[in-house]
């Protein structure tokens, strides 16, 4: 069935597709577009890493609600600005102030 | 199709005639919850289903909410689904309604016309579908039990066509419908089949094993009204398919139904607009009274979605009077709920008859008689000599 | 355009009390006018179900189709399936000059205690029969035997016919001895 929808949600979103071409009952016939939604876009404080206070505890990454933080190797957090929305949870959480906030320049 | 002989008569109540007709459908899904003059449908198909006669999903549910919320998330699968109710169900699965329209789900759901609350009434009255004219459905009222089995298998037609995929409702008034015996063709499972097809062929994208998506989202100014317009484009869809549909079925079972039936519309200087179970006694009435000479016709409305407006305003354009008999309420409106519709549909083809007067009557159950249609025929010619249109509360003691 | 002949309709009320089978008798009579290739529209009294409550049923019979949806103000035949509604009045309103009643009386009725318009009265001993040959003084299925003698309305053929829809087995034969004790046994009132 999806591959009767030619679904490149790219151009859909860019092209802003009208009735006749919309797939009908506001469905979306493929799956995880919302990766191409770049919620990062909303941010307006962005998290920086103090890499030498981080002791890899892990926290900031459980308690983002956008999974967009990552982990290297030794569990320090990797951050994924195209979907940080700047909630700033993980600066609270961090028990070593190793997460810093500073405002998004656009 | 060639025409189907010998179809086994029965004697069946309406709701026992849906019931027989979902028998040889066999739906995929059928949610239901009970609900006063529709529980005999549902009383009936489960009693097929305890026998092994249907493969059906048979969902009891909580609530018509739950019902037709079920209905939903069965039919984005790709399953056939039908559900029933009446009155306050409508008004409980109001908010569903939508979601199903919109989602562009081929439910069908028959609605065994009750008067709405308060105060509490069990029996017959239409307003409780009329007030679903905006909900994206497409909307079928029917006259007696042979046409209530008839819509449960025309309306799944109709609804899975892929170029309509809207939900589909019919009515059979309360009682004098729902609960009346009267001789019933039925059709076997083959004809059936070979008519809406064993399984749905769903024709938008669903949700199954290997085709992942989304349904149900979130669409902000920048699509909305796109997605909005093409259910008006399924619903002009379905202007041209309902005759097809129609007269294909009735190829196969001799019984031709139309969006409007006109009736001694010949010469005709007054007419009648009826809808449901009370056409039948205009129809006699008309009769009787076209042996006496009088010009009097009538047209029965079986669509009320879509509006076969173009149909109407034709059939009336020459006419001195026309009484829309309405067995609803609305408050506060320029007249009765179908008379408002047909007054847009006359004023868009610039087509009017010198009065449009309407008659809100038989609310809650009560009977539509013959003395009352003599009755409003005598009260549309004064209107016409008068040369006003009114709204009458027809009966009502004051 | 031709006239279509208007039906003549025949409208039968069946009295009793609710659980004593009213609807279920109005229903067989449709189904065996069915089965005779006529046209029918049965129903109750509309509205809930109350054991025990004085409740009647309506049988509307054509030989044509027929398309009106009202409800029966004038029945031209009334039976009484319970005899303790025999002497309640409201048990023969409307009905029309020359009518019939069919009732279930232990005792012959005598024509003064009737409605003047009743063109004829035919009694049976309905109770006696269905309790001799069904054990319970439920009279609904012996009163079809007693209308269709009196009437003719469907032949007692089609009423077995169609009682088989309703009832199997032993209970199915002993309702049919039943009809037809009653078919045989109703007289009417001279």
């Amino acid at each position: 069935m999806s591959d009767k929808t030619p679904i490149d949600i790219k151009s859909w979103i860019r092209e802003q597709w009208g009735a006749s071409k919309l797939p009908p009952g506001g469905v979306v016939p493929a799956p995880a577009t919302s990766l191409e939604y770049k919620t990062g876009e909303w941010r307006e404080f962005k998290p920086i890493l103090d890499d030498e206070k981080c002791t890899g505890c892990t926290q900031c990454y459980f308690i983002c609600p956008d999974d967009a933080i990552k982990m290297d190797d030794r569990f320090h957090p990797i951050f994924d600005y195209d979907f940080c929305k700047g909630c700033t949870l993980c600066v609270e959480i961090c028990p070593v102030d190793a997460i810093k906030i500073v405002k998004e320049v656009k | 199709m060639a025409k189907v002989e010998n179809q086994e008569v029965k004697g069946l109540t309406g709701d026992q005639a849906v019931a027989y007709a979902l028998l040889n459908i066999d739906p995929d899904v059928v949610p239901a919850y009970p609900i006063t003059p529709q529980t005999i449908i549902m009383e009936k198909f489960s009693e097929f289903w305890a026998d092994g006669l249907v493969k059906t999903e048979l969902v009891h549910v909580e609530s018509e909410h739950s019902a037709m919320s079920a209905a939903v998330g069965a039919s984005a699968t790709g399953a056939r689904v039908f559900t029933a109710t009446a009155s306050q169900g409508v008004a409980l699965m109001y908010e569903i309604l939508f979601i199903a329209s919109g989602s562009r789900l081929p439910i069908v759901m028959a609605v065994a016309n009750r008067a709405l609350s308060a105060p509490i009434n069990i029996h017959g009255e239409l307003t409780d579908q009329l007030v679903t004219r905006d909900a994206g459905w497409v909307s079928f009222i029917g006259e007696d039990a042979q046409e209530a089995y008839d819509h449960t298998i025309i309306g799944f037609k109709i609804a899975e066509y892929p170029e309509v995929s809207l939900p589909f409702m019919y009515g059979l008034e309360g009682f004098i419908v729902t609960h009346a015996l009267e001789p019933v063709y039925m059709l076997d499972k083959k004809t059936i089949y070979d008519f809406i097809g064993e399984f749905r062929e769903p024709s938008n994208w669903v949700f199954a094993p290997g085709n992942p998506g989304a349904q149900g989202l979130l669409a902000l100014p920048d699509y909305y009204m796109e997605l909005k317009y093409q259910q008006e484009q399924g619903m002009k869809n379905a202007r041209k398919v309902i005759p097809k549909v129609l007269d294909e079925f009735g190829e196969i079972t001799g019984r031709y139904y139309h969006e409007v039936e006109p009736f001694h519309m010949e010469d005709a200087k007054y007419a009648f607009i009826t809808a449901g179970a009370s056409s039948g006694t205009a129809k006699a009435v008309v009769q009787r009274l076209r042996s006496k000479g009088e010009p009097v016709g009538m047209v029965k409305l079986r669509t009320i979605r879509p509006y076969p407006d173009e149909q109407l305003s034709e059939l009336l354009k020459d006419l001195d009077g026309v009484m829309v008999v309405d067995r609803s309420v609305t408050f506060g409106s320029p007249a009765s709920i179908q008379a408002t519709d047909l007054a847009s549909a006359l004023l868009k083809h610039r087509k009017f008859p010198r009065v449009l007067s309407s008659a809100i009557v038989g609310l809650g159950g009560r009977d539509i008689t013959e003395k009352d249609f003599e009755g409003l025929y005598e009260q549309l010619k004064k209107d016409v000599q008068e040369d006003v249109s009114r709204t009458h509360w027809w009966g009502v003691r004051i | 355009m031709m006239q279509e002949a208007v039906p003549s309709l025949t409208d039968v009320r069946f009295h009793g009390r609710g659980g004593q089978g009213v609807v279920t008798a109005s229903k067989i009579l449709a189904e065996a006018a069915i089965l005779e290739k006529k046209w029918v529209h049965a129903f109750p009294t509309f509205g809930p179900e109350r054991s025990g409550a004085p409740v009647a049923a309506f049988t509307r019979i054509s030989p044509t189709k027929f398309t009106v949806k009202t409800e029966v103000y004038n029945p031209k035949i009334i039976v009484v399936i319970d005899p303790t509604l025999l002497s309640k009045p409201e048990t023969y309103e409307g009905l029309v000059e020359g009518g019939i009643l069919v009732l279930n009386s232990a005792t012959e009725p005598k024509k003064e205690d009737y409605p003047p318009q009743a063109g004829e009265i035919w009694w049976v001993n309905g109770n006696e029969i269905a309790n001799k040959h069904i054990g319970r003084t439920i009279a609904n299925t012996v009163m079809l035997g007693a209308l269709v003698k009196a009437t003719g309305l469907v032949s007692l053929d089609s009423i077995l016919k169609a009682l088989g829809s309703y009832f199997k087995g032993d209970i199915y034969d002993k309702n049919v001895a039943a009809i037809k004790e009653a078919y045989e046994e109703v007289k009417k009132v001279e």
